[in-house]
Parts: structure tokens; sequence; C-alpha cells
């Protein structure tokens, strides 16, 4: 395509990322450099059905005086970035002089909110990826050696976990795994320990997230895989049957490097939507064990009943660069086979 | 079938018994959590809209909705029910009217202990009060000889005696869902102690002291004594498990006492389920326990012919006679001609004690916010109280820095 028409043709997408994904994006970033003003705060008394006391309220005419002045808030550079609810410079500074080994400073730093989320997005991303991809493949491969004739309704079972909605799907779950439910009820059984839970336990939280993220993801990768095989040409698989090849040395020396640009690919996008992980945690009500990037900033969002806009956007860009630093690899490599290809 | 019959008669007589308001236009939109004593509440103000357009939404996001609602201009609603926590954030944001010149035009029925006023000025009108308090099942406590506990070191004691004897394994229950209702029971507890959440006249926190420890301690001894999903167990799930028959012992909102109390479930349960009052901790003689008002507001990003039709039918409702004897299941009105019933006692009980209400400071969503999050990790055991009550101050500060409080 003539790069004109390509312009052309992009144009309109281009445009609607402009608008709804590029300024937002740009509004979050200067949203995060910016605090609520200091808040003026009067003595008042305040009666209500049970008495009266005296007690502080925030002055509103003062207050309007100044948000009319400064609408966006105190200016505060990167200290939302670097205060404890987030990068929390000081305190990691503060840790590494007063922790003796490097164990005791890892569990200082990973009971801070922000390493503590990050280290759950990044086990969920390192756990359901390469599981999604090897799960997706293989079960493409089995379909596509199954007869014909049961192909359709297969495929169809396959994609279920796909067309669930996430919070459906979870709850599903959540609910079997209750210390009353099916599978709840048997681990008890099993282990012995009538007070077992799979939702009180951390670990144990942390790997159901993960199964059901596996699970969830799974058809993703199937389909795309299972579209790519179709392409497969047949000849070389012949002469490699000819050859003598066996099942496992043809897929890893023709199938696999034929589809390898549909891996990345799928590699891509599921790391994308895996740091973002967010469902499960509500539909798991794991709040207390599990949380991740994306759930801090709902948290910031929703939770409180005074929203931090502020924390919220620093989390948001923050999330943003964490998904740049993990594509990097990836792109980097497509970026110079595409090179090498011209 | 009763219900069935109440709800023929009000529809037959609900309508011709209620006089009119004479609203003759405006537009009224009400948001309110969702719980059947607001509904019955929205519904009696529905009665005398008059030609105003009604619209209402029960939601249990309602708080997650409010400010962003409140603050467009026009607001989305014209009202909003609100309680002692939910009615700071429409006054840090400056978002709610108020109502002096309503209630001097309108407001002839309402009682002067309704009305909330801040700084001289009413804010809100309140019609409920809430608690949480002790449920207790009358028949295992009598089997196994124990007296109604006063305290939650008795809860303690006699949850680890009806476990012991095999009846029960998890004999108590409270709403301990990491979040909001964790916090809230952390609120309970430490007023319950005597503490004081800001050192006086300031936001510096001031919990990380040997009160906020027993607190802890506290809960986390309860907690070992319920199910061991009890991070996700609100108080609908609670209500869930003492209805299934495993629980003696529960904490949980009065307003909720209804529900409990009804014709559905097993009737031996029902029979058995008896209220008391919120028990005291640690020697103290106030109540672990809040006192929770429910009222309306009314937002200021709206016209007067709005806010007027809104007031006159939600007065209508909040000096309401004839709902609040329907309804006397449902709530402890705060309207007048109120008799409390049987299932008020824990209100009533928590009032007599002079139980605190929830403190209705600016910075309090942020430390009930951080206790949400923080302490979940001590009662899963990885954590000392001092950490976990640190790890609070430090994320409360933080918050509160950013949001020009400290």
């Amino acid at each position: 395509m003539p790069n004109k028409t390509f312009f052309w043709f992009f144009l309109p997408t281009g445009l609607a990322m402009i608008l709804f994904i590029g300024l937002p994006i740009i509004s979050t970033g200067i949203q995060s450099f910016y605090a609520q003003h200091d808040q003026i705060v009067k003595e008042v008394k305040k009666c209500d059905p049970f008495g009266c006391t005296v007690s502080i309220v925030v002055d509103n005419e003062e207050t309007s005086k100044i948000r009319e002045a400064k609408p966006l808030g105190k200016f505060n550079g990167f200290g939302t970035y670097t205060d404890r609810n987030h990068l929390a410079v000081d305190e990691i500074k503060k840790f590494w002089n007063e922790t003796e080994s490097v164990s005791a400073f890892i569990d200082q730093v990973t009971n801070l909110p922000f390493y503590k989320a990050l280290i759950f997005t990044l086990t969920y991303c390192l756990f359901v990826t390469p599981n999604v991809l090897l799960l997706g493949f293989i079960i493409a491969l089995s379909l596509n050696a199954v007869a014909r004739k049961i192909r359709g309704p297969l495929i169809f079972g396959t994609i279920l976990p796909m067309i669930v909605t996430p919070l459906v799907g979870s709850l599903v779950l959540f609910w079997m795994i209750d210390s009353q439910g099916i599978i709840g009820a048997n681990i008890q059984n099993l282990m012995n320990d009538p007070y077992l839970s799979l939702k009180s336990s951390k670990t144990l939280t942390w790997i159901t997230i993960i199964i059901y993220g596996i699970w969830h993801h799974s058809p993703f990768a199937f389909v795309v895989f299972y579209a790519a095989l179709q392409t497969v040409p047949q000849e070389p698989v012949e002469a490699a049957i000819i050859d003598g090849a066996s099942r496992f040395q043809r897929i890893k020396h023709i199938v696999l490097p034929h589809i390898y640009p549909v891996v990345t690919f799928v590699a891509l996008i599921s790391l994308m939507d895996n740091f973002r992980v967010f469902e499960p945690i509500i539909g798991f009500s794991a709040e207390g064990s599990a949380q991740s990037l994306s759930w801090l900033i709902y948290d910031n969002l929703v939770n409180e009943e005074v929203i931090l806009f502020g924390s919220a956007a620093a989390t948001s860009i923050m999330t943003i660069v964490g998904i740049a630093i993990l594509l990097a690899p990836v792109l980097i490599r497509t970026w110079k086979e595409f090179r090498i290809a011209r | 079938m009763r219900k069935i019959l109440v709800t023929l008669l009000f529809l037959i007589f609900g309508t011709s018994a209620f006089a009119d308001c004479n609203i003759k236009s405006g537009s009224i939109n009400i948001l309110a959590n969702d719980f059947p004593a607001l509904r019955t509440f929205v519904e009696t103000s529905k009665q005398c809209k008059g030609n105003a357009d009604f619209k209402v939404t029960h939601s249990s996001e309602h708080n997650k909705i409010a400010v962003p609602a409140l603050t467009a201009n026009p607001s989305e609603f014209s009202a909003r029910i609100a309680a002692n926590s939910s009615i700071v954030p429409l006054m840090n944001q400056d978002l709610i009217r108020p109502l002096d010149d309503l209630v001097k035009k309108y407001g002839k029925g309402i009682q002067d202990s309704q009305l909330i006023t801040i700084d001289g000025k009413v804010m809100a009108v309140a019609f409920m009060a809430n608690t949480q308090h002790l449920y207790y099942r009358e028949d295992i406590l009598k089997d196994m000889g124990i007296a109604v506990p006063k305290t939650y070191e008795e809860v303690v004691a006699a949850s680890e005696k009806i476990r012991a004897s095999g009846k029960m394994q998890h004999p108590y229950a409270a709403a301990y869902k990491a979040g909001w209702n964790l916090a809230e029971e952390f609120v309970n507890m430490f007023i319950g102690h005597g503490g004081e959440f800001f050192k006086s006249g300031s936001a510096e926190p001031n919990i990380n002291n040997a009160k906020g420890i027993a607190t802890l301690n506290m809960l986390k001894k309860l907690s070992e004594l319920s199910n061991p999903d009890y991070l996700t167990h609100d108080s609908e799930a609670i209500k869930v498990e003492w209805e299934s028959g495993n629980v003696a012992l529960m904490t949980l909102w009065a307003s909720r006492s209804g529900t409990l109390l009804d014709d559905e479930g097993d009737p031996n349960i029902t029979k058995a389920t008896k209220l008391a009052g919120p028990a005291t901790v640690g020697g103290g003689n106030i109540p672990a326990a809040t006192l929770w008002w429910d009222g309306f507001t009314l937002a200021k990003n709206r016209s007067d012919a709005d806010a007027d039709a809104t007031f006159r039918a939600l007065a209508h409702a909040a000096s309401n006679k004839k709902m609040v004897a329907d309804a006397a299941d449902q709530a402890v009105w705060l309207v007048e001609g109120f008799v409390p019933g049987p299932k008020s006692i824990g209100v009533i009980e928590a009032v007599k004690m002079k139980a605190k209400p929830y403190p209705m400071l600016p910075q309090m969503g942020l430390m009930h916010g951080a206790l949400g999050s923080e302490i979940v990790e001590f009662l899963q055991g990885k954590e000392s109280a001092e950490q976990a009550l640190k790890d609070v101050e430090a994320a409360y500060i933080s918050k509160a820095k950013e949001q020009g409080f400290l």
C-alpha cells in the first residue's frame, strides 16, 4: 500500500486514538503532578440526634477561593510518585540503612502497598503468560488433529471460558472454592483440616487467581494458534514424514518456525492483558491477599469516600511505564526482524 | 402470604390515604443505599410527588457515585440519602445545600432532634438510626448454660465453649470483609477501648498505641472463632451463615434484623434468634459500636424549584406517622410517633449505654480506607500488631498529605 493511501486509511483511527487514548493519558500525566490544596478547616458545633459536639469541618468559602485561583491543585512534582503509597523512595532508603539482612530488607519493601501490588502483578504475568501460550498451543494442535466432524462443537466448548464474562467466571469459581463449596469442602476433607480455607490463605488465593487467569486466557491463544495452524504448508510436513521425522520433530522444525510471528503477537497481547489484571481480584473478593496495580488505581478512585486523583493518576502512569518495559524486549526484537526483512 | 396481603392493602389504601403534597412542578431524583427501610422511606415520599418527575437509584455502591454525580452542574441527583460517614465527602466538596429555609417553610412535622446542624446550619434531616450489635442463638446458649454475653471477652469465652462442645466449628461471625467492613469493625472496637483516632485538634493519626494493639488482638481472637473465609464475608454473607445455622453469636447491623427475623428460612433458627445490645470491650463502659443516622441531603447544584419539590416529598416521609407505624419492624425511626418494637433493642440499648456516633471528621474517610487494607496481614498472622498499626498510620499520612490535611 502506498504511504499516502495508508495515511488516509489510518486517519480516522488515528484521530480517535488521539482523542480517546492520547489526550486522556496526557491529562492523567498532568494530574499526577498535582496534589490537593491544603485543607482549611474550622471548628464548628455539630448536632445530630445523638447530641452535639465541637468538631472540625472544611471551610468551603476559603477553599473555593483557592480552588478557583488554581483549579488543578497544588503542584507536587514527583511528590506523589515518591511517597510511601507509591515508589516510597525515603522509606526504602531508611529500610536499607536500618535492616541487617537482605531478606529483612525485602520483607520491609514488600510490605509497601505499591511493591506488594507490583509483585503480585508480575507473578501473575510470569505464570499466566507462558502457560497460556503453552496450553493454547497444545489445545490448537490437538484440535487440529481430531476428526473434522466433531471439531466445531469442540472449538465452541474450548472458547467458552473467553465468552463467559470475567466477573461471572470468577464468581462461579469463588463459590466453588468456598469452605462450604464443592471444591473447598472436598479439599478440607482430603487434607483432613476443617480450618483450611482457600480464600484466607495468601498463597492459595494467588494460586487460585493464577489458575483462573490461565483458564480464562487460554482460549484466546488457542483461537489465534488454531487459525495460524491452518496456514502451515502441507508439502514440507509430508516431506518430513517421508524422511521419518517424528511428530515432535515436525512441530519443532516446521510448525513452530512457521507460526513464530503469531506466537510473538499472542505473547505481546497476553502480557499486556495480564499486567492489567483486575476483575478476578474483585470477583474473588481477594483484596486482602492479592492486590494488583490496576486494583490500586480502582481503590484510590472509588474505595474511599475521598477520591485520590493524584495517587490514581501516578499509579496509572507507572502502569503504562511498566507495560512499556515488559514489552520492550519483544518490540525491539520485532523491530530488528522487520529491519532485516527489508 | 402476609407480605402479599400487606402489599395489597398498601396498594388499595395507600394511595388514597395520603394527602397529595400539592407539588406542581420540578423533578426529584434520589440516590440511596439499598436496604428495606430506605426503600420504604423513598416509596413513602413518592406518594406525595404530585406532578413532579420522580426517579430513584437504590444502590449498595452509592458511595462510589455520590461525589461525581453531585459535582456535575446541574447534578444528576437532587437528593442523596446519606449517613454520618457519607455526608462528610459531600461537605468537604461543598456539594449539599443548607436546608434552613425549606425546613421553615415545609418542615412542619419534622422534629428538632432530626435536624443535623453543622455550624448552625441544617445540612441534613435524619429519619432513622442504626448501629452494630450482638445477635445470639437462645437455644444454643441455654443448652450450654451460657449467659448472654455483655462484653467481647465473654463473647470469646462463649464461642470457645461452643466450639469445644463440638456443636459448631465457627460459632462467631461479623462482617470482616477486607476493606470498608473490616475497617468499620476496627473503628467499633477501638472506640470501645476508649481510643481517639486523631491527636486532639489535628489530623495527625493516633492509633499506634496500647489501645490500638488491644483492638487488633481482640479482632484477631474473634476472627479465629469465625469461618476461615471471614476476610471475604460482608453483612450479607454472614446473614446467610446465620440462617444456615452455622453461627451462635454475631455482630451485625440493626437494620438487618428485619431480614433475619422474617418468615423466610428455618423457623427454628428464626425463633431462637435474639437481639442484645452491643458488647463492651477491655473493661470499658461505652459499647464497642458506633451510632449511625441515615438522613437526606439536597444537592447544591440543582435549581431551587427541584430542591423545593424534593424537600417536600422527602419531608413528607420524614414526618410520616403512618410509615413508622407500618414499618416499625424495618428500622429504628427517628420520626415522631415511632414505638420501638423488639427489633429495635440493639439501637436503644446502644443509645442507653452512651455509644458514640461514628466520627464525622473530614479526614476520617482516609483513615477508614487505610485501616481496611493495612490490618489484613496482621489478621492473617503475617505481621505484628505494631507493624500493622505503623503501616496504617504511614498509609494514612501519605494520603492525608496528598489531600492537604497534613
